[in-house]
């Protein structure tokens, strides 16, 4: 029995969206704490720290992130705990997201011109008191618009997590389709959606660049 | 018998204690052999400006003496602590010893106050008070108190190198380490952060300069050393150091930098 598209259809969609929204934003906030610890390590003074980190990342990004989270799902499993795709999908790309905004991170400390370490390494500042006084604080500036900008694909991202079951706006997508089979109206609904939920972070991305760019320099 | 040194005395001569003492420095970077077997004490409240042309080692040499580069051989002693022996060891000597840059190395995210009450907060642990108040003091010794709320950015070069000194004064340190301070900066702000550099001087702070500002160095140098290919090629009083070079390679490197 093939069901007809209407308002109730769409909004399911629609309420599927806080599902996508939920995820991007545990994703997002577990991502960026786990990330700064890693962009910390990349940039620490010990070499064993900096290699870690190094291997994490060079992992997380050399892998798809479909497999991340079917690894995180399914292993789970197997070692006899029952994640539900929530959990599973949230702890996937969390751990991609750090990989990730890591190096971001890593990339706007390293940014921070050389006497600013040498000055306050020659004021006698611990590593702690630097970089919370001084090196983060500036680094900050620089990373504001691309953290921005890496939050738009990892929104997008959370699409994948359909594929574990977890029912998300593209989830919510698909079970639509399999009732109405009008694939082509359901799915530009869906990109509709996500793009309404990205622009303006791209915008807002781009405003920050402005902002921050020339401020820095 | 050592009878008390005139102010321009020479280094045997000195009955003043010991500040620091560099004995056989050795500093590699990678295969460039940088600093060769260095020696060199400096007595506290001596003034020594440190000349040569670039790549000679004398930055790297100051900057041995806290650390910001690590010496391989040798040692250096500052105030009776080792350098690089001990993590300990170390903050205690960068808590003693201020650096001030040839780029200034201002926190630009921080106001000229904050920049100055950092480290001593931090460092000393100082409470916020305390701090502004010695803060205040010295960005008055260098004649900018009214700049306090405004952030680096805002001031001229001159401005932020007197900003610099009086961050590193704040932690009341028993040396003074200068790296080529004038050397930023358009010529009509020279004046002004050499005049704050001579009034610390006369107030019988160690110090070391390296600087090209040959006229500060017979003004107010101990003695003048000259480096050159990681070596102290000749050192001595300003007033025999710029009469009578004794080496060839000083006479024609002060020929250069003296004839204009």
């Amino acid at each position: 029995m093939i069901r007809q598209f209407t308002s109730a259809e769409f909004f399911f969609l629609l309420s599927a969206v806080r599902w996508t929204l939920l995820l991007s934003a545990i994703a997002f906030a577990g991502g960026a704490a786990l990330g700064l610890l890693v962009a910390l390590a990349r940039t620490a003074p010990w070499q064993w720290l900096r290699a870690t980190a190094g291997a994490y990342i060079l992992v997380f990004q050399g892998t798809p992130l479909l497999m991340q989270l079917f690894l995180v799902f399914f292993g789970a499993t197997m070692v006899g705990a029952s994640v539900d795709p929530l959990a599973a999908a949230a702890i996937g790309l969390t751990l991609n997201a750090a990989a990730f905004l890591g190096e971001i991170w890593r990339g706007c400390i390293q940014a921070i011109p050389k006497g600013q370490w040498e000055a306050s390494t020659a004021l006698g500042l611990h590593y702690v008191t630097r970089m919370r006084e001084i090196i983060l604080p500036q680094a900050a500036k620089i990373a504001v618009a691309p953290t921005v900008g890496f939050l738009v694909m990892l929104v997008k991202s959370t699409s994948l997590a359909s594929i574990i079951g977890f029912v998300e706006l593209t989830r919510a997508g698909q079970i639509v389709n399999n009732a109405t089979f009008r694939p082509f109206l359901v799915f530009g609904i869906v990109a509709a959606i996500y793009f309404a939920l990205c622009w303006p972070l791209s915008l807002y991305a781009r405003h920050l660049e402005k902002r921050f760019g020339t401020v820095s320099r | 018998m050592l009878t008390p040194a005139p102010a321009d005395s020479t280094p045997a001569g000195d009955a003043r204690p010991v500040m620091i003492r560099m004995a056989g420095v050795e500093k590699y970077y990678g295969t460039y052999h940088a600093l060769k077997a260095v020696n060199l004490d400096v007595h506290q409240g001596e003034r020594i400006v440190i000349c040569g042309p670039s790549g000679s080692g004398k930055s790297t040499l100051i900057r041995c003496i806290n650390a910001l580069e690590h010496h391989q051989g040798g040692e250096i002693v500052v105030d009776g602590t080792q350098v690089g022996k001990s993590s300990r060891g170390l903050d205690k000597v960068r808590a003693e010893v201020g650096m001030v840059f040839q780029s200034f190395n201002l926190f630009p995210h921080l106001t000229v106050l904050q920049n100055c009450t950092l480290a001593p907060r931090k460092v000393r642990g100082l409470a916020p008070k305390e701090a502004e108040a010695i803060a205040m003091k010295y960005l008055e010794r260098v004649r900018i108190p009214e700049q306090a709320n405004k952030y680096p950015g805002q001031l001229s070069g001159g401005q932020q190198q007197r900003v610099a000194i009086a961050r590193a004064l704040c932690m009341a340190p028993k040396v003074m380490l200068f790296d080529e301070p004038t050397s930023a900066l358009d010529p009509e702000m020279v004046k002004e952060v050499l005049d704050t550099m001579i009034s610390l001087a006369q107030d019988g702070m160690t110090m070391i300069c390296v600087t090209h500002e040959m006229g500060f160095a017979r003004q107010v140098a101990d003695r003048v050393i000259f480096m050159d290919k990681g070596e102290i090629v000749e050192e001595g009083p300003p007033a025999t150091f710029f009469a009578n070079p004794k080496s060839e390679r000083t006479r024609t490197f002060l020929g250069q930098i003296l004839h204009h």
